[in-house]
């Protein structure tokens, strides 16, 4: 069994309205010094190989066709 | 003019969407369910809008990977027209049919209201009953439809024309950029739109601004 975690994330120059807002909440709430909140996505995912160059070779289509818009997001993939 | 409404799971535009056809046309739409691998022979097939997989993931990003967008992906390949509306233009900016991306609105509210609309481009398959600049009203009803495209993308699809309709007087809902609320793809016979103009057909509705679009995909204008 493979375990991995994809992290998604918004491309540098994609408007976070969420992340934004999330920042105007920590600030409000007195956290000082908070630059700058961009919200993503965890997926953890349980693969059924042992094939770890198979399932990064997967993992990564997964992103491709599902798991990430890239037209705004990006991705990364880890696996334990 | 035959046409064809998709139908999956979530949405719940498709009723308006199938009356609108029928009183449009005078036939009713076939209705193909997203398991379908094929598409009967229609001229225009119409993806209306809803919460097609209660917007799991992104909006549009499941039901765009259902069979069938394959079909459409080929039929669109044919030339068939195909309209997406709302959830619909969500599924085929996410089946990369059109450009770009939709996002949370700027605002992170849900918008339902009436928006002032400007012909961007009157000499589409879609918009042949109106005039370039004509500014028409439209409703609207969604969370995720401010418009993101890079600026190389959007250099594109603004210098090419496939800029349809403009959020316009001020009424951008959402924060798309360039106030833009519907675009063709290249070849001219895709189109995608957050705004409802099914919801503006008849006197009952208020309005009859978003007929003209349905006639002139349906090749239906009156003399």
């Amino acid at each position: 069994m493979i375990k991995a975690r994809v992290t998604v994330t918004l491309k540098n120059g994609v408007l976070d309205p969420q992340g934004k807002a999330i920042e105007g909440a920590l600030g409000s709430l007195g956290f000082e010094g908070v630059g700058q909140v961009r919200q993503g996505k965890v997926f953890d995912l349980e693969i059924d190989s042992s094939d770890k160059a198979r399932a990064e070779a997967d993992l990564k289509d997964m992103c491709e066709k599902l798991l990430a818009n890239t037209v705004i997001e990006n991705y990364t993939i880890s696996i334990a | 003019m035959k046409s064809a409404v998709v139908q999956l799971p979530g949405l719940n535009r498709d009723r308006d969407m199938i009356a609108a056809l029928t009183k449009i046309s005078g036939t009713p739409p076939i209705t193909v369910w997203q398991t379908e691998t094929e598409i009967p022979d229609v001229d225009l097939v119409v993806i209306p809008g809803g919460f097609s997989y209660g917007d799991y993931l992104r909006c549009g990003a499941i039901a765009a990977r259902m069979p069938v967008m394959q079909a459409i992906r080929e039929k669109a390949e044919q030339g068939v027209k195909v309209i997406g509306v709302c959830n619909g233009f969500q599924i085929l900016v996410e089946s990369g049919l059109l450009p770009g991306a939709l996002m949370r609105n700027a605002s992170l509210k849900f918008v339902c209201r009436e928006v002032k609309l400007e012909v961007a481009n009157a000499t589409t398959a879609f918009t042949q009953t109106y005039e370039k600049g004509q500014i028409i009203r439209c409703p609207v009803a969604h969370h995720d439809g401010n418009y993101f495209a890079d600026p190389e993308t959007l250099k594109t699809i603004e210098d090419k024309g496939q800029v349809v309709f403009r959020y316009a007087e001020g009424t951008n809902p959402n924060g798309s950029i360039n106030d833009i609320a519907g675009i063709v793809n290249e070849k001219g016979n895709v189109l995608g739109m957050m705004p409802h103009p099914e919801n503006l057909i008849e006197s009952a509705h208020g309005g009859t601004d978003g007929r003209g679009l349905f006639a002139s995909a349906l090749n239906v204008i009156a003399a």
